[in-house]
């Protein structure tokens, strides 16, 4: 049977994150369906066909999956999913909110979060904030899966020329609204799939000061993170952290500024290549995971990092 | 309006966890147990809309064996008015959980059911959105602010890209997110009048669902160890050797 995938994309844009989950799909059997559930997103799923390894893409376009609530979406893919012997979806905010509501829907567990396909029913997954790593068969007929993005290289997104069907009707719980949001415009990448992140922890002292972080992440073509310290501090908003709770990113330079290292924190970026810590306290446990560690005052060593790159 | 919390027994959060060395799964013998820091800001944003008058009962429910009645207690310390323990030994998944609850909530029929959005132990965050899903609730997962206006609970939550604000009819289900609120600690008073608040025991047959597996756990291993690399004294050093040691810019 086929493996229906849950694209994330805002109507327009086709997200990285759905490429990964595409990958750890095809680990699992070869007839890859995705599935663009949105409200005007025929781009969208002309984007997903493009997509190497793609079969066919199903395109749900209605007005009630425009903000991809989770309420209308969950029966879509709950009707759909029936037919399927897998449903991915990236582990994104949107994955993790409508996921689990399918897998009730169907009666089955979800596997969250996977890093690793074993084999079409066993994953391998992070628990306890990544201080431990189980391997877990799902026993269900039907397999619920989020995708740990980092855990998975990125499929091809041009190479394939899949079929784009439409899928009738309309599901509206009518039981939600959207009412609006609050998305932050930037310039530079996307904390999850920049290959280079400039990270503040609470040794920034303020908001102001991640200012110096910019300059370098701007040298770099990084992205600029923060842990949970600097979240809650308000220095920052919150789709900045890295962290259990917050993105898990995993970029081929990680630089930590003012950041302790909290096992929380830790879990958010250690699968990073290589990762620098800049830290006055040579105590942190940043330390203890760093490749490079410079023992020195952030405001000192940020301008003159900028200065040399 | 009635309040349904969910609490979890877990790791306490500083505890360091180890694996055991079969692999079987992690070796929780004699550790530091506690409430799981996402339930313990649900039970603070209930006691807070009971302080605000928009709750007028705050029920408290978890379920696993009996020691989850201590945090249980925790909660009724920090502001439930009773509590519900559904007693098993067996290993819980979300999914059964997610129905217990569900019976739980046909018959106490709350306005709002506030849970945490993940336990810090399986790292799932399933419970709440499954449990929505069950009871046909919307759900608004992941929140940073929660106002009841009317009928409708108007949720802000943390999302990839930054805020999402949606409108919920009640009854309906949060999940929190770390910055929903901070949790107060529980006075002594309050600690001594929680052990006569009431808190009834009921079993998974009691509440007709049969605990049943549907994942099996085959091995849990240690992460892959990071070892500590070198310390630079400059950054003149420090742009050289990721310059052409480690290549990465």
């Amino acid at each position: 049977m086929a493996i229906l995938v849950i694209a994330e994309h805002d109507n327009s844009v086709l997200k990285g994150a759905t490429l990964n989950a595409v990958t750890a799909a095809s680990q699992m059997g070869d007839d890859i369906h995705v599935l663009v559930a949105g409200s005007s997103a025929q781009a969208v799923a002309d984007a997903a066909a493009k997509v190497s390894g793609v079969a066919k893409v199903l395109l749900a376009d209605d007005a009630a999956y425009e903000h991809q609530l989770a309420e209308n979406v969950s029966l879509l893919v709950a009707e759909l999913g029936k037919d399927y012997s897998h449903v991915v979806a990236p582990a994104t905010t949107n994955g993790k909110n409508t996921l689990p509501r399918v897998a009730a829907l169907l009666d089955v567990a979800q596997v969250s979060d996977i890093i690793r396909v074993e084999s079409a029913d066993t994953f391998v997954r992070p628990i306890y904030a990544g201080n431990a790593i189980a391997t877990v068969q799902a026993l269900d007929a039907i397999k619920v899966i989020t995708v740990r993005t980092t855990g998975f290289d990125a499929a091809a997104a041009e190479g394939g020329s899949a079929a784009v069907e439409a899928v009738a009707g309309s599901h509206d719980a009518a039981i939600s609204a959207f009412v609006g949001e609050e998305v932050a415009v930037s310039d530079r990448p996307e904390l999850t799939s920049a290959p280079v992140i400039v990270s503040g922890g609470r040794g920034m002292g303020n908001g102001e000061n991640f200012g110096m972080l910019e300059k370098v992440a701007d040298k770099l073509g990084a992205a600029v993170g923060a842990s949970r310290a600097a979240v809650d501090a308000g220095f920052v908003p919150n789709d900045m952290q890295v962290g259990q709770t917050g993105k898990i990113v995993a970029p081929d330079l990680y630089i930590a500024v003012g950041i302790s290292g909290a096992i929380q924190h830790l879990a958010g970026m250690k699968d990073s290549k290589v990762i620098v810590a800049i830290n006055k306290d040579e105590e942190a446990p940043i330390f203890q995971v760093a490749d490079y560690g410079l023992v020195a005052d952030l405001f000192e060593v940020m301008p003159q990092l900028e200065a040399q790159l | 309006m009635k309040v349904l919390v969910t609490v979890k027994r877990v790791i306490d959060y500083n505890v360091k966890v180890r694996v055991k060395s079969d692999n079987t799964d992690v070796d929780l013998a004699n550790v530091k147990m506690a409430i799981n820091p996402f339930c313990e800001i649900a039970v603070e944003e209930a006691v807070r809309l009971k302080e605000a008058g928009t709750a007028t009962e705050i029920v408290a429910v978890s379920m696993g064996p009996k020691a989850a009645q201590e945090q249980l207690r925790t909660a009724l310390a920090l502001g439930a008015d009773r509590a519900i323990h559904v007693e098993t030994d067996e290993v819980l998944e979300s999914l059964t959980v997610a129905k217990m609850l569900a019976k739980i909530v046909d018959e106490e029929k709350p306005g709002l059911v506030v849970m945490g959005k993940q336990a810090i132990d399986s790292d799932n965050n399933q419970t709440g959105q499954m449990l929505a899903a069950l009871s046909g609730m919307p759900q608004g997962t992941f929140a940073s602010e929660l106002k009841v206006e009317g009928e409708k609970a108007l949720v802000t939550r943390e999302v990839d890209g930054g805020l999402q604000t949606v409108a919920l009819n009640m009854p309906a289900i949060v999940t929190t997110d770390l910055r929903l609120n901070e949790p107060r600690y529980a006075s002594l008073p309050n600690i001594m009048k929680a052990k006569r608040k009431p808190l009834e025991t009921k079993t998974p047959a009691d509440l007709g669902v049969e605990v049943s597996a549907r994942t099996k756990l085959l091995k849990v291993e240690p992460p892959a160890e990071r070892s500590a690399g070198i310390k630079v004294d400059s950054v003149e050093q420090l742009v050289e050797k990721l310059k052409n040691e480690a290549k990465v810019i």
